[in-house]
């Protein structure tokens, strides 16, 4: 047990940290460059400089171009079609074309952005060359901050997520383990001819893993100090507050699941399809926003959602306590009716 | 041989817990998974703050508004409560635009517009920013038409293969290549398992049939179980979910098959090094279920991760059949682009049957 | 004529000798209980006589072949009957003596023949659509072990066949035995009970790996001086 409690934390919060990031640091170009001239080596200059942008090769025929683009070996193909240095003098306007693969969406739109924006700065520089080394300025200067997370970390993100992820699988993997296990033992039958109130024993079971469960909470917060130097803006105290409480949740779902099967293997098999659709939706790896309407409305029982969403706002954004109140609430009476239904199907299990 | 298909689909259809696992469970994950994981943005609330309030400023917000990316939210009343209106949660973005807007621009052809994303989700508000900017971008160069700017090099942008930037395209092959694997995994492994554990895998020892046979007559049956299902997730995949099915459909059923055989060796294999069906169900459900995911481009671009991680996940099935399957549904090409991610999964099913072979002779010793 | 022949067998794991030096033989027709404590290496010493193992030294022949390089002709020749009960529960028992007739290659048709008598000779024959695992033990057992001898084999291993089962379907258990024996099928036998091994031919009684005593049951009780089997038994284990 010890080592569980100890290896599957750092291993969880390094692996996955480092593994679950949309970050886009390294953009493979195929560059065909029909046109061969200043103007146009001036621009593959441009793309060459040391940005987001890897240049892969270069060609001169489309085709070559795109079959890098099958093989999946580049993610984007500029061309420069063979006039464009003349259109450019001639009629001060000429066109190039981005290619982009796009079945990833969301990163091809920030590929193209990007793109985008190296070309723009290649305008600007024609026309600071043609004003003769005066400075000339897009009319509408758009300036960004990005708060909270200034360099778009992406572990910043995650790893709260991932400790979410941390106390739930163990919340609700051993409850739900614990008390079946007693049943397939017969030891459960030893307990039940004992003195003991059914209540009692359903304290008795859980607490230890509530215990555990929220020294893993600690242990996981100080290694995302430590080793990912994550903000925690806000108190330590609400986290702790809303994980004791999203606990007694997870524990009696775990505990339900135990009372409404027969043997281990039901239980795991159960909880895994739980936690496999509860993970998936919880907005852990995608965004609740982007999900449809019906999928967002099915988080309205997915008490990883909203825990995840609290340890988000509290540790990245300093949310307090009046911020995070809806999200808490729902906890709170997920925490209940769990419990509640919970200790009931267990008493009538039990006698 | 005929006995063993047969005996094998008595067990698998008096089971009706089996069953569900069997086809409910992945229809129901291809459903919810297909339509829910997603990384657009639609309708992002952002806030809007305006201190000009004149016709170019709202031309501009009008612009954003139609885009279909934004819905305003609630009113910020000052640049003061940006940081309280994002600790509260929903809002994405808060855009600035600086007083006399219209006449800075008309007069000092300069006026300024100030975007603070909410960046704690950095994927989103990188996208919502550059949706932003590139919106922006557009009016500007509408701006200017009337003015003529001197020169200019236009980009003609093209998305290849998915040019509505659809997630369904990055996700769907992902949740097909982890349902197959890890539900053909976990049948094998467990109806192994359950065989050791119960002591009939000994009579079938003691019997005349070689050890091949028997593992063979075993998990034919579920071969045939496994491609139904794949059947079955693929017309979902392009009824319901619209994915294309560009390239051969035979080809991609005959790739869906071999994959089956290398999850299912790796069940056998699974089966091999665990002594319960507990065990075998622990191994194949939380050892293989996180490195599926993560490390196979299911939703995270493998070329993103640090180098460790990129080596560790050529090892993970799922990344090549992952890549077969786009390469078939979405970009429509041959086996000629495909035969050394195939190649890779045959040799890894390989792997498996003769690991698992060596195993079981170790057992017999 | 010996249908099992062994001679100095041992089996080692890694280090620790679980069969040390046995040599026995079986005749062909004759009950042979097989006896021992707990970990005195019965089992691993079965396993090898039915080819789920092999020795690591010492001549083993069963049936007439060597279990070296011939365990495909010796499977075909023993039945096996586990320890653990062992037919599969969710199918019916027709379906389990179908499944097992197939695998010892019986036409469908001797597969017919066969079953029906089985059946008939338990009594047994209105339960045969029944799923197994809804039917007390006892029959369970019994059925187990026709299964066990549905390809007629020269030799059957029962494995503590009678665990768990009350006195009177024992009895009945032994009776089948004595049955099958009298067709001419060996029988060899391991169990915990000492009145069983009253039943058989010849036993012999293992300890720490080693064949400690062989005889027939009569002639152990006159050299232990002991009323039955199981004086013999307690007396050499005090040794």
């Amino acid at each position: 047990m010890l080592p569980i409690i100890f290896v599957i934390p750092v291993v969880q919060l390094l692996v996955l940290a480092f593994a679950v990031t949309f970050e886009i640091k390294n953009i493979n170009l195929v560059i065909v460059d029909q046109d061969h001239s200043v103007a146009s080596r001036q621009l593959v200059s441009k793309f060459a400089a040391p940005t987001f942008y890897h240049i892969k090769a270069y060609s001169d025929s489309y085709t070559e171009a795109e079959e890098q683009l099958k093989t999946g070996k580049a993610h984007q193909i500029l061309i420069i079609p063979n006039n464009f240095e003349q259109d450019l003098q001639k009629e001060s306007k000429a066109s190039v074309q981005l290619i982009t693969n796009a079945i990833d969406g969301s990163a091809a739109a920030i590929m193209n952005a990007y793109g985008n924006s190296i070309i723009m700065d290649y305008n600007q520089d024609i026309l600071v060359d043609l004003s003769g080394g005066m400075d000339i300025k897009p009319p509408i200067d758009i300036r960004y901050s990005y708060w909270f997370n200034p360099e778009l970390d992406y572990k910043t993100y995650m790893v709260p997520g991932i400790l979410v992820l941390l106390v739930t699988i163990i919340g609700m993997f051993l409850s739900s383990m614990n008390v079946v296990r007693e049943k397939e033992m017969g030891t459960i039958e030893q307990i039940n001819v004992s003195p003991v109130k059914k209540y009692q024993f359903v304290i008795g079971k859980l607490l230890p893993f509530w215990f555990i469960a929220l020294f893993e909470l600690g242990f996981g917060l100080t290694l995302a100090r430590i080793v990912f130097d994550i903000p925690i803006l806000g108190s330590l105290w609400l986290i702790f507050g809303v994980a004791s409480v999203y606990l007694l949740a997870t524990l009696g779902i775990g505990l339900l699941i135990s009372t409404l099967v027969n043997t281990q293997q039901q239980a795991m098999f159960l909880a895994w399809f739980f936690a496999v659709v509860f993970i998936m939706m919880s907005g852990l790896f995608t965004p609740v926003d982007s999900m449809p309407e019906w999928a967002q409305d099915i988080n309205i029982i997915n008490p990883i959602a909203y825990f995840i969403r609290i340890i988000r706002m509290i540790m990245l954004k300093g949310s307090q306590f009046q911020d995070i109140l809806k999200p808490f609430a729902a906890i709170a009476i997920y925490a209940v009716c769990a419990l509640t239904l919970a200790v009931w199907r267990y008493r009538k299990v039990a006698s | 041989m005929r006995g063993f298909i047969i005996k094998e689909f008595y067990h698998i259809f008096r089971d009706i817990r089996s069953m569900v696992v069997l086809f409910g469970m992945p229809v129901i994950q291809v459903l919810l998974f297909g339509f829910a994981l997603s990384t657009e943005v639609k309708n992002a609330p952002i806030a809007i703050i305006d201190h000009s309030n004149d016709q170019v400023t709202r031309a501009i917000t009008t612009k954003l508004l139609s885009s279909g990316f934004f819905i305003l939210s609630d009113q910020v009343p000052g640049e003061g409560h940006i940081e309280e209106v994002f600790r509260h949660g929903k809002v994405k973005e808060v855009i600035v635009f600086e007083s006399d807007f219209a006449s800075k621009l008309e007069k000092d052809r300069q006026a300024g517009i100030q975007i603070i994303a909410d960046a704690s989700d950095p994927n989103t508000a990188n996208l919502v920013v550059s949706y932003t900017s590139a919106i922006i971008g557009d009016y500007q160069q509408e701006y200017l038409k009337g003015m003529s700017l001197p020169v200019t090099v236009r980009t003609e942008s093209q998305m290849m293969y998915n040019p509505a930037l659809k997630s369904v395209f990055m996700f769907v092959p992902g949740v097909i290549t982890i349902l197959l694997m890890l539900i053909t995994a976990m049948m094998t492994s467990i109806s192994i398992a359950r065989e050791n554990e119960l002591g009939t895998m000994e009579i079938l020892l003691v019997s005349p049939m070689r050890p091949i046979q028997i593992i063979a007559g075993k998990v034919l049956p579920y071969v045939l179980l496994a491609f139904t299902n794949a059947l079955i997730i693929l017309l979902l995949s392009y009824f319901v979910l619209g994915m294309p099915v560009k390239g051969s459909l035979v080809l991609l059923l005959a790739e869906s098959l071999l994959f089956i055989v290398m999850a299912l060796s790796l069940g056998i294999f699974i089966s091999t090094v665990s002594n319960s069906q507990q065990m075998a169900m622990m191994l194949s459900m939380f050892a293989l279920m996180l490195p599926t995911i993560l490390l196979s481009g299911f939703i995270f671009p493998i070329e993103n991760m640090p180098v460790p991680l990129q080596i560790f996940s050529n090892i993970m099935p799922p990344r090549w059949f992952i890549i077969i399957v786009k390469s078939i549904m979405i970009k429509g090409l041959g086996f000629k682009y495909i035969w050394k991610e195939t190649l890779i999964i045959a040799g890894m099913a390989v792997f498996f049957i003769a690991l698992s072979i060596r195993k079981f002779k170790i057992r017999l010793e | 004529m010996k249908i099992i022949e062994v001679e100095n067998l041992v089996k080692k794991f890694g280090s620790f000798v679980a069969n040390d030096h046995l040599t026995f033989s079986v005749d062909e027709g004759e009950i042979y209980g097989f006896l021992g404590a707990n970990g005195a290496g019965k089992t691993t010493a079965m396993k090898i006589l039915c080819g789920l193992s092999s020795p690591t030294s010492g001549k083993v022949m069963v049936a007439g072949y060597d279990v070296y390089h011939q365990t495909e002709m010796i499977k075909k020749r023993i039945g096996y009957m586990s320890q653990r009960f062992s037919l599969f529960e969710d199918l019916s028992v027709w379906e389990n003596f179908q499944f097992f007739g197939g695998i010892y290659g019986l036409s469908p048709a001797k597969i017919r023949e066969r079953t029906t008598e089985l059946l008939g000779r338990l009594g047994l024959e209105s339960e045969k659509k029944q799923i197994l695992g809804s039917l007390p033990l006892g029959w369970k057992q019994k059925l187990a072990f026709s299964v066990a001898i549905i390809h007629r084999p020269s030799i059957v291993f029962l494995d503590e066949p009678t665990g768990g089962v009350d006195p009177i379907t024992r009895r009945q258990f032994w009776e089948i035995i004595y049955e099958t024996a009298s067709q001419g099928i060996t029988v060899f036998v391991t169990t915990h009970y000492m009145d069983e091994a009253e039943y058989c031919r010849r036993v012999s009684i293992m300890a720490d790996g080693k064949i400690v005593a062989l005889d027939t049951p009569a002639n152990l009780k006159t050299k232990y001086n002991a009323a039955n089997i199981e004086g013999v038994f307690l007396k050499i284990a005090r040794n």
